[in-house]
């Protein structure tokens, strides 16, 4: 459970972190310290078990039905990775105490702090390669948060997104390469990929994923060619620097690597991939770092560089050389993390980072100069530091590398040659800025930091000594288990001493010694500014093309294939549709036969005219008469509801007839808002307006004699064995209800009815929400031409009858109110056994409701009583959820229905069931969806007349 | 006695079905708004008629809700639209 906590405590503190008061500095600082300390305690905790048993595993259930579980797991090497994860985590925040300043707010920044090394730490101790792929793009998340910590920067905010573009694709190109491994070995299982090898390198896919996986890991730690975000990433503030980008999140990139080398290494492929964009990192790297002005941006080429040496060091294939990697990573993170404090110092007492400004400040900070001096000679490869001795395992193994000849001959001198390089710009980092003549026009006087914020760096360089001089007592221990656990039986021999002899290694790093110090003293004669040679490779600029060319690319495309216009989009639409049905029928002729249905009833077949006339009147006037279209709609409307009373439907026929006025009155609100069309049309149309009105004609009358021809063979064939005997036989014993619709709806399907209820309480407050904002065209927000001609008198809310011509109706509709009510409670409460039921009901009670605005007007009606539509919906949906979870009472599943049968003294009678209280919610849910979007389109006029309602509480 | 109600009720669907056409009729040749608005509530009078012999002639009381429904809100539309042409809004403030 241990592994748990490891993961969980940076991700917890993180969270308390970012609840915290943006000046609580110290409280942040404190609560960081103690989680990161305390993941650090737990990790060291663990070196006796890991050592006794290897491998440490812990598993929670995630997803059990799909066999997923979170799994940790931790060997060797992970822990020596989680040790310097958490280790390294909590000198950083010790440090990124005294180096944010007061301003900045800090709960961002140790919020997001902590998460990454959570997920970093998820990273490490991952048992599944699934969720490796999760955490790993979770690092990239946090860095992304923090690379653009200071957001008010250009500069940081576009590293950052740089950073997250580059490791984010990465990682999606890893996440395919972990689906292809895993599929090859059969299983996402850490252990099961580990064992499966031999056979992974042998499947044909293996390229595959060995391409997938090292773009992963290559992206993440700044390989070449993908090395170009690291230096923008240095807009980090200075922490970030020294803990993501130098100790923990590129060295994940290395650190996949060395975790799958059983798995993916050994081959010729990986050979060539893995190593040549290791070696062009180490050359690259390093000669790019000599010409850097900024501090940090020399750490960042140094770190490409040195990253490239570890990639480079795994892609040989040699345990030998794996040992050197492993060994290697620890002690970069050491004397790059403490250089990057260094470099935090400088520019957080000098207030800049300029290599060219800073000279000479030895004389005022000297304690922290020979720290930076100490880290940066072991960074240069100088005997008795640990930097030397990783250095030295290197050269020696590109000297005995078991290699074709030109590689043997070259890969020794490209290793000399960064090795120089590496000197130079070790030697140029401290000489330029500590030593020489005292600066003058720096922006603050230099002076030694606080004592705290000096200490990690003191303890990590006490580190680079202590591993430096005595190897083998100190870090021996620990590299020893953490190669055993990836190599297994076949760990080499290796010497861990400071002496091997005058060998070829020795007189290598002899060489770039002097040849290091040779180069920066020609370096210091040159004057121009310019990086030589490789001045034109610059990754930004490949970035910002490919983005662009990206971006335009995509742009073009769309206007290929994307219209704006709605009757480009509508024609392709129909055309597909029609072509779509058309495919199948050509291919099966068999059901092409149109059987004649036999002469109808007369007076059905003149129903049916009246129906059909009134469609196609509809849409011929849809476009010049609005509200002639409007009526003939409801002609057809009718027809529709006779239909389905013809054919013994009649709760269709209800709800259609219901429907049909309330759709009438709100398109008739929403006329009013509609700008008036300009009917002059021009008298000669061109040829080309003609053809393309001929050709849409010919496309909707085929399109839609194809629907209907469609329908109509339907129709008339034979019905299948369907599912409507079952709802017939089975309403009564399981439903209790003689109206099988109903006992559907609001029983067998009540799940449906639910769900469909709740989208509509969410449409109708959607609709609410949008009207309130919502402003008419400028030229419907006069009064209409009739109100100008006659201006209505203002509204008086004590008047028993509205002045006018609306004082008739008025009478008549509210003699209607009470009848009305009492209809839509019969249809509700009898819904179960006859036609009727709640939306049949709520629709007769708002339509009652509305035709009391239209007659008396918005705010006479609302003067009198107000309902509350939101008030209705919430209602309703309660009431409707529970009527379903009453079953629960029951021990019976969501939604059964429970009925009580019985008779009562002076009632008689009584059937009582939990499916009323569920019609009553569907009645209140209708009734207040309709009230609320019909009155908020009235409301538009309300406020286009500039009044205030007299007591109505809107707005 | 049944021969001649069966007679009357489809000689009466029938008239019904006519005049629900020629009330189409003028709902679609207008002229004015006024003239298709009035064509429409005539149309919705004789489908409710038409719905009550619907019942005596199927035999079902159900048909009388239909018609009990477009009695009480048949009228609605006739009176919305009515409004807009009036006022040129339906619901006033």
């Amino acid at each position: 459970m241990s592994l748990l906590a490891i993961i969980l405590l940076p991700f917890l503190g993180s969270l308390c972190a970012a609840f915290m008061p943006a000046n609580a500095r110290n409280v942040e600082a404190w609560l960081a310290g103690t989680a990161a300390l305390a993941t650090t305690v737990l990790v060291a905790s663990l070196y006796g078990d890991i050592q006794a048993e290897g491998v440490l595993r812990a598993s929670v259930p995630w997803a059990p039905s799909l066999g997923l579980e979170f799994s940790l797991r931790m060997d060797g090497f992970a822990w020596v990775f989680a040790l310097l994860v958490a280790a390294m985590g909590t000198l950083v925040v010790l440090y990124a105490r005294y180096y944010m300043s007061p301003e900045d707010p800090v709960p961002r920044f140790f919020s997001f702090f902590l998460a990454f090394m959570g997920a970093m730490l998820g990273v490490v101790l991952s048992g599944n390669l699934i969720q490796l792929a999760m955490f790993w793009e979770l690092t990239s998340l946090a860095s992304f948060m923090l690379i653009a910590y200071w957001n008010h920067r250009v500069d940081a905010r576009r590293g950052a997104r740089m950073a997250l573009t580059v490791t984010a694709t990465g990682g999606l190109a890893l996440l395919a390469g972990m689906l292809i491994l895993g599929h090859i070995a059969g299983s996402y299982d850490l252990d099961v990929v580990l064992q499966a090898g031999d056979t992974i390198r042998a499947h044909a896919w293996y390229p595959a994923a060995l391409a997938l996986v090292v773009l992963g890991a290559l992206t993440k730690s700044a390989q070449f060619p993908f090395h170009f975000w690291l230096p923008h990433a240095m807009a980090a503030p200075t922490p970030v620097s020294a803990y993501l980008h130098s100790a923990t999140m590129v060295k994940a990139g290395v650190f996949l690597l060395a975790r799958l080398w059983p798995v993916l290494a050994g081959t010729e492929a990986w050979f060539w991939i893995v190593g040549s964009a290791g070696l062009l990192s180490l050359v690259v790297g390093a000669y790019l770092a000599l010409f850097q002005r900024d501090m940090k941006g020399v750490l960042a080429y140094s770190t490409i560089s040195h990253l490239g040496l570890i990639t480079l060091l795994l892609g040989m294939n040699s345990p030998l050389a794996l040992v050197a990697a492993v060994f290697h990573i620890i002690n970069h993170a050491t004397f790059k993390a403490s250089l990057f404090m260094a470099a935090g110092i400088v520019d957080h007492e000098t207030g800049t980072r300029d290599m060219t400004r800073l000279s000479g400040l030895y004389r005022a900070m000297p304690i922290t100069a020979t720290l930076a001096l100490v880290a940066a000679a072991s960074m240069a490869g100088v005997p008795l530091l640990n930097g030397f001795l990783s250095k030295e395992m290197f050269f020696a193994e590109t000297v005995f590398i078991d290699r074709p000849d030109f590689q043997r001959l070259g890969l020794p001198m490209a290793a000399t040659l960064a090795g120089m390089f590496s000197v130079a710009y070790s030697l140029r980092f401290i000489h330029c800025v500590f030593f020489g003549r005292p600066a003058r026009d720096l922006p603050r006087a230099p002076h030694e930091p606080p004592g705290w914020m000096l200490a990690p760096s003191a303890l990590l360089v006490f580190a680079c000594l202590l591993v430096g001089m005595f190897p083998a007592h100190t870090i021996g221990p620990f590299l020893a288990v953490a190669t055993q656990s990836i190599l297994g039986a076949s760990t080499p021999e290796y010497s861990l001493a400071i002496w091997h002899g005058f060998n070829l290694p020795l007189m290598m790093s002899l060489a770039a010694l002097a040849g290091g110090i040779v180069l920066y003293q020609l370096l210091l004669r040159r004057r121009a500014d310019t990086v030589p040679l490789l001045e034109r490779l610059d990754g930004k600029r490949a970035f910002d093309f490919v983005q662009t060319a990206l971006s335009t690319g995509s742009e073009r495309l769309l206007r290929i294939l994307v219209s704006r216009r709605l009757q480009v989009q509508l024609l392709l639409i129909v055309v597909f549709a029609l072509a779509a049905v058309l495919l199948p029928l050509t291919a099966d002729r068999a059901g092409w036969t149109l059987a004649s249905p036999g002469l109808p009833d007369p007076a059905f077949a003149l129903l049916w005219l009246v129906g059909g006339a009134c469609a196609l009147g509809t849409a011929y006037k849809a476009k010049r008469h609005r509200l002639a279209a409007l009526v003939l709609s409801g002609g057809t409307g009718l027809a529709t509801c006779l239909t389905f009373a013809w054919f013994s439907a009649p709760d269709l026929a209800l709800t259609q007839l219901t429907v049909e006025v309330v759709t009438v009155v709100l398109l008739l609100l929403g006329l009013r808002w509609l700008p008036r069309r300009n009917d002059a049309s021009a008298p000669d149309i061109p040829t080309s307006t003609r053809l393309r009105r001929w050709r849409d004609r010919s496309i909707a009358l085929l399109a839609g004699g194809g629907l209907g021809s469609l329908a109509y063979i339907v129709l008339t064939r034979p019905a299948g064995e369907g599912i409507s005997p079952f709802f017939l036989e089975q309403a009564l014993p399981l439903g209790g209800g003689l109206n099988v619709v109903n006992v559907i709806l609001v029983d067998f399907r009540g799940f449906d009815t639910l769900g469909e209820i709740t989208v509509l309480g969410i449409v109708a407050l959607t609709v609410y929400a949008l009207l309130r904002r919502f402003r008419p065209a400028p030229e419907s927000m006069e009064l209409t031409q009739q109100q100008q001609e006659h201006s209505a008198p203002p509204p008086d809310t004590d008047a028993v009858l509205p002045p006018g011509p609306m004082a008739v109706p008025a009478v008549l509709v509210r003699l209607l109110m009470p009848l009305a009510l009492l209809v839509s409670l019969y249809f509700l409460l009898r819904g179960h056994n006859a036609p009727g039921g709640g939306f049949v009901g709520g629709l007769v009670l708002a339509t009652t409701v509305i035709l009391q605005y239209i007659v008396g007007g918005t705010v006479w009606v609302e003067s009198r009583s107000r309902l509350h539509p939101p008030h209705w919906i919430a209602l309703g949906l309660l009431a409707a959820a529970a009527a379903g979870c009453g079953a629960w009472l029951a021990s019976l599943p969501f939604l059964t229905s429970l009925a009580w049968h019985g008779s009562l003294p002076l009632v008689g009678e009584l059937h009582i069931s939990t499916v009323l209280l569920f019609d009553i919610g569907v009645y209140m849910l209708v009734v207040g969806a309709t009230v609320l979007m019909l009155v908020a389109l009235a409301h538009q006029s309300l406020r286009a007349h500039h009044r205030k309602p007299a007591r109505a509480g809107e707005e | 006695m049944n021969a001649i109600l069966d007679w009357a009720i489809h000689f009466a669907t029938l008239c019904f079905a006519l005049s629900m056409v020629f009330g189409t009729v003028r709902l679609i040749i207008g002229p004015a708004a006024p003239d298709r608005v009035l064509a429409l509530d005539a149309v919705y009078i004789n489908g409710m008629l038409g719905a009550l012999v619907l019942g005596i002639r199927f035999g079902t009381t159900v048909y009388f809700d239909i018609a009990l429904l477009i009695g009480l809100f048949g009228f609605v539309g006739a009176t919305a639209m009515a409004k807009f042409l009036l006022r040129g809004e339906v619901i006033e403030p």
